[in-house]
């Protein structure tokens, strides 16, 4: 009965089909990597499998931002700093994993200790040899920061644009402490110089191929929990909480909780797409937490389409393929098409591709006079834009758009 | 204790100030269990803000506001004092847009409200029997899967009240319930709210003098943030200070 | 060795004094021509003596040649000049103008030969040479050398010019620089306690050192008035660097202020946040950079002038900019304020691609006119004349904002709207007006705090960047809608910024004002100064 109604619904076929796309790609992309020789036209060439891995971690970003801003509204613009930070614990697990394999030699301290005359290994760089470790701090660290950050935020109100700047804060703060050097990660330098994860070489085409399949599986498996959660009573408390947050106060429920949750929920997704991203992309330095590296993961998930499942990943495919197309073809007018795709997002795609394609195949059915209504993710934002709703909850009832004083 | 006892709302010399303005000044407003008022008084008369006391979303300067003769209110936020029993119907109707009519008061039932319950929720046969109840008593049945972005103005404030009905609560605070509606819905709203009082305590704030009748409880009239006349709206009507404020001197 | 840095010194107060041509030219003329005869070290002490006792200040020059070992004699006729050595050669200038008088191989001249005894008795000599110089500023810095070099031997002549001093400020530097020779002379005890008194009032770091020489060096009564006396000064010293703090706190306060208040004014207004707000910043300081290529190239004369310019200019410049990101994008988007700050930031990104690609990515010369270079000292605070001036600016700007929000009919007609809108609409205010024009105000503003900051800060397409953050901080912590809030909330973070700095490091103490403000905005939301309300909270 249930599954019957899941798959009744367009976006839920929608959903499931990208989890199927996912595990498809998971076990197909290292056979065609690996197996099918070079020559071969279906062969898929190793610098490729990094890309798209790469490209599959920002995906999940995207999505762990969605689930805050698309379905709670919490615009957040340091999720770059969880995926930083479950970036840096894995790293640190790479490092530690170098051993006396480093420049300086020494079996226990990473370079940049020995380069800075340290004698000792700081003590919150102990267990970091332990893969479970590692992996266990990729989950917790910015899933504590993330419940200490919002658990003050949300308690005493914070909302709105009030809520963004301090994120952006909050990642710009961490920004200027991971550039030091006495911080103990590695100053402006990051981590690198990584040789193996779990005893294999990580330069080796089977471990990249697995990373690729990793990402992706992981992605997958993100995609069905934040299907889950939207489609529970909680994920419909979390749209009413983005449409209407006082009055689910009146209702008795606690939109500090609900947010917190979601943020945390989100904070974990974004450490692991950052743990995932970091073997494959052999680095990890402060820039990671540059306030303008969240708002892009911003500009990915509002591309896409946010407040549904399958936009962000798709906004986040499409705009760093983009990305990555301009910056080697016409560098200087990847600023300018960043800066306009933000400013068309918003002005004319405030439900993204997706909304977009979804509005393309309604009026293509009606034309084509079939009777197939659009796939309704129940979940969008409403058309009537939280513009309005927040016009009328000031008793205005204007359906143009105002500008309001800020509160 | 003892004036405390039996009443369900107790507000006993409250007063608020934003900025020097007093929105409320020394008001005082005993309901008994299960009685129903009509509060009436020109804009800016408190109304609302001593709604927004009552239910948590401001404190009082000074003054004491008991709910059922012994819960200090004033210590109590709004989501408390929501799970304790006081519902708060909005003067502007106030509905989850983004959310079906059935998804709405789905939301509001009355239930656990942490957040694990509500990840694992599984509807249950009984809660699913008072949802089409609710949907029976505001007649939104037809309504049941439309988003409630797209009710009218008067069926949003029906859902709004079968969202406090859902919530079951002891007493209900609804704020201008008739506002834009036809007199056909007034009449309606006025027997659904008659019903609802018998066996909820409630406050109704309204303008609208007909449905005040319609409605025949004891009155209270507010003027600058106090009570200037309470009795039956007979009495309350013919008393001249609550002519001059009404007429203006 | 003090003597060298004693003698720039002086030379270098005292080059002005030496223009004033001397009335006996030639009678000095004949007097240091005997340094060509004198042998040994005694004949040239007298003939320095000889010089000195004309008090002609022209005689410095020589004397300080004398002392540095740069007097030299040619071979040939005798001439005494002084010379610079550069290499094998010596480059010679007239002993009492100081114009060049050609060069010679080092054979030809014979150096003027000087001993400590000799350099010591050359200093005494100037120092009283200037106690008794017509010229205030003159007899004040010989007291100080005096204070930072002090010889029992010099109390003699201090007495004197104590005794004909007439001017207060003078005589007190006279009686420190006593005190201090009394300090190293055999004096009485009592005597010395005086002394440390005396210095201890002086408060500087000057004196700070010499008390703690005083302290290691003697006992008993001495040594503890001077341990007191040091923990006076200190304490006083500690007090200075407060105030020093405090001024570099009001200079980044009155920085972060001219940055914030435009974005101030349009948050508060429309609930707009601008993300491009920080490149109309940067916007302003180019403007500064092509008005002074501009005077550079076809008006060198005007260089003086330039900011004069530049402010209108670049209030114009980026007012126009930001009238068109209003009318072409923002207008769209009222009442969603996040989509707001997403297109913005997109506009911003724009922008600093746009002036990278016209003016390079590298950071772009802006000179300080010469009245905003250089600094004068306070006390014992260092101040210079561009933080001086942005801080007059700022707070200029600031009361002509306050002025035109509070007394012109634009302003009343903004606060109105900001109020209530729906009500101004009704009243017959053209609420896309004011919104247009509030944006380009503070775009304007932005634009001229741009022209400020290009004086302190590095001209790149990203100067905007590294101050958005911060504007916004200042905003959030000041609360929206008042402009005294902007006020408060600028110097407290530029005061907070400063005091954490010498603890915790610039990188870390701007971290913790960081988390501070985190803090803080769960405490009051709102900011500082937030309007209180039901209609706030509606």
């Amino acid at each position: 009965m249930i599954t019957g109604r899941f798959f009744a619904s367009g976006a839920d076929r929608r959903v499931l089909f990208t989890i199927a796309a996912l595990l498809g790609v998971a076990a197909l992309v290292p056979v065609l990597n690996l197996a099918v020789p070079p020559a071969n036209m279906f062969h898929v060439p190793t610098y490729m499998v990094a890309l798209v891995g790469k490209y599959l971690c920002y995906a999940l970003l995207a999505l762990a931002l969605d689930l805050v801003w698309g379905y709670c509204g919490i615009l957040s613009l340091g999720h770059g700093a969880f995926f930083a930070l479950g970036g840096y614990a894995m790293g640190m697990y790479l490092m530690r994993q170098i051993g006396d394999r480093g420049v300086y030699g020494n079996p226990i301290l990473p370079d940049f200790m020995v380069f800075l005359n340290w004698k000792e290994l700081p003590w919150f760089w102990y267990g970091f040899d332990r893969f479970w470790f590692a992996a266990l701090m990729v989950v917790l660290v910015p899933g504590a920061l993330a419940f200490a950050f919002g658990w003050f935020a949300f308690r005493s109100r914070v909302t709105g644009v009030y809520l963004s700047i301090i994120t952006q804060a909050l990642t710009y703060a961490l920004l200027l402490a991971f550039f030091r050097n006495d911080m103990g990660f590695g100053g402006n330098n990051g981590l690198t110089d990584f040789k193996d994860i779990l005893g294999f070489s990580i330069q080796a085409g089977t471990t990249r191929s697995a990373l690729f399949s990793a990402s992706a599986v992981a992605l997958a498996a993100a995609v069905y929990v934040t299907w889950r959660i939207v489609g529970s009573k909680f994920g419909k408390l979390m749209i009413a909480v983005r449409d209407a947050e006082s009055r689910t106060r009146f209702l008795g429920w606690r939109p500090e909780n609900i947010k917190l949750f979601a943020f945390t929920v989100s904070a974990v997704m974004a450490g692991i797409a950052g743990a995932l991203y970091v073997p494959q992309v052999g680095i990890i330095n402060p820039g990671e937490f540059d306030p303008s590296n969240s708002i892009e993961v911003v500009v990915w998930t509002a591309v896409g389409g946010r407040g549904t499942i399958v936009g962000p990943i798709v906004g986040a495919l499409l705009v760093n393929t983009g990305k990555s197309y301009f910056t080697g073809a016409l560098p200087d007018l990847w600023l300018f098409a960043l800066g306009g795709l933000f400013v068309c997002v918003t002005l004319f795609m405030p439900k993204g591709v997706l909304g977009l394609w979804d509005q393309l195949r309604a009026r293509f059915a009606r034309n084509g006079g079939r009777t197939e209504t659009p796939p309704q993710d129940a979940a969008q934002p409403v058309a009537r834009s939280a513009a309005q709703t927040a016009v009328e909850s000031r008793g205005l009832g204007a359906a143009t758009p105002e500008p309001q004083p800020a509160e | 204790m003892g004036k405390k006892s039996g009443t369900i709302l107790y507000l006993d010399g409250v007063s608020v100030s934003f900025d020097g303005f007093r929105a409320i000044n020394n008001l005082s407003l005993v309901l008994d269990r299960g009685e129903m008022r009509a509060i009436i008084g020109p804009n800016g008369a408190g109304k609302t803000t001593m709604m927004d006391i009552v239910t948590g979303k401001t404190r009082p300067d000074e003054g004491e506001v008991f709910f059922d003769g012994s819960v200090d209110l004033t210590r109590h936020d709004e989501a408390e004092i929501a799970t304790m029993g006081i519902g708060r119907k909005f003067q502007k109707p106030t509905v989850f847009e983004g959310h079906s009519v059935e998804d709405n008061l789905v939301l509001s039932l009355n239930g656990p409200r942490s957040i694990f319950p509500a990840l694992f929720h599984r509807r249950s046969g009984a809660e699913s029997r008072r949802v089409d109840e609710i949907l029976a008593i505001t007649r939104l049945e037809a309504k049941r899967n439309d988003m409630a972005a797209s009710l009218s103005h008067g069926q949003k404030q029906w859902l709004e009240i079968g969202m406090l009905l859902a919530q079951d609560p002891k007493l209900l605070l609804v704020d201008e319930p008739v506002a834009g509606m036809t007199d056909a819905e007034t009449v309606e709203t006025a027997r659904l709210l008659k019903d609802i009082a018998r066996t909820h305590s409630v406050i109704v704030v309204e303008h609208d003098m007909h449905f005040v009748r319609e409605l025949g409880v004891k009155v209270t009239c507010l003027h600058e943030g106090s009570v200037l006349s309470e009795g039956s709206l007979e009495h309350v009507s013919g008393d001249p200070r609550v002519i001059e404020v009404y007429l203006g001197r | 060795m003090r003597m060298p840095r004693v003698i720039v010194l002086l030379a270098a107060l005292l080059a002005a004094g030496l223009f004033a041509a001397s009335a006996d030219e030639d009678g000095l003329r004949r007097i240091i021509a005997k340094f060509a005869d004198a042998k040994d070290f005694k004949a040239t002490e007298a003939v320095a003596r000889e010089l000195a006792e004309t008090g002609d200040p022209a005689v410095e020059r020589v004397l300080l040649a004398l002392a540095d070992g740069n007097l030299f004699v040619r071979k040939g006729d005798g001439a005494v000049f002084v010379g610079k050595e550069t290499g094998a050669s010596v480059t010679l200038s007239d002993p009492l103008t100081g114009e060049k008088a050609g060069e010679a191989a080092k054979a030809e001249i014979t150096k003027v030969k000087v001993n400590n005894g000799l350099r010591r008795l050359i200093r005494d000599l100037l120092g009283g040479l200037t106690l008794g110089s017509a010229d205030p500023l003159t007899r004040g810095v010989a007291a100080d050398t005096m204070f930072r070099t002090p010889d029992a031997a010099n109390i003699e002549a201090l007495d004197a010019a104590i005794a004909r001093e007439t001017v207060a400020s003078v005589k007190a530097r006279l009686e420190q620089a006593r005190a201090a020779s009394i300090l190293v002379s055999d004096g009485s005890d009592e005597e010395k306690v005086v002394a440390i008194a005396v210095v201890e009032a002086r408060g500087d770091r000057d004196a700070l050192s010499l008390l703690t020489a005083v302290a290691a060096r003697t006992e008993g009564a001495v040594r503890e008035a001077a341990e007191n006396a040091i923990a006076q000064v200190n304490g006083r010293l500690a007090l200075w660097a407060a105030g020093q703090n405090v001024w570099y706190g009001i200079s980044l306060g009155s920085v972060l202020l001219l940055a914030a208040i435009g974005l101030a004014i349009t948050f508060g207004v429309m609930g707009v946040i601008n993300m491009a707000h920080g490149e109309m910043v940067m916007l302003g300081a180019y403007t500064t950079y092509v008005v002074q290529s501009i005077i550079r190239t076809s008006f060198p004369g005007l260089f003086d002038w330039s900011l004069a310019f530049a402010l209108p200019l670049a209030f114009l410049v980026a007012a126009a900019v930001g009238l068109a990101i209003e009318r072409g994008i923002i207008r769209f988007l009222y009442g969603r304020p996040l989509e707001t700050l997403l297109a913005t930031w997109g506009v911003s990104l724009i922008l600093q691609q746009s002036v990278r690609t016209l003016f390079g990515p590298t950071n772009r010369e802006v000179g300080n006119p010469s009245w905003m270079s250089g600094g004068f000292d306070l006390g014992q605070m260092a101040l210079t004349w561009n933080r001086f001036w942005i801080v007059l600016f700022a707070l200029g700007v600031f009361a002509v904002l306050l002025y035109v929000m509070k007394r012109t009919p634009w302003g009343l007609q903004m606060r109105a709207v900001t109020a209530n809108r729906r009500m101004a609409a009704s009243m017959g205010i053209r609420t896309p007006w004011v919104d247009a024009l509030t944006f380009a105000l503070g775009s304007g503003i932005a634009g001229i705090a741009g022209v400020a900051l290009s004086q302190i800060d590095n001209v790149s397409p990203n100067l905007g960047q590294g101050y958005i953050i911060d504007s916004f901080m200042v905003v959030v912590f000041g609360g929206v809608g008042n402009l005294w809030g902007t006020l408060v909330g600028a110097m407290s973070l530029g005061v907070l910024n400063k005091f954490l700095e010498p603890y915790a490091g610039a990188v870390l103490g701007k971290i913790l004002v960081l988390v501070l403000i985190i803090l803080f905005i769960q405490k009051r939301p709102r900011g500082l100064f937030a309007l209180k309300g039901r209609a706030v909270e509606a």
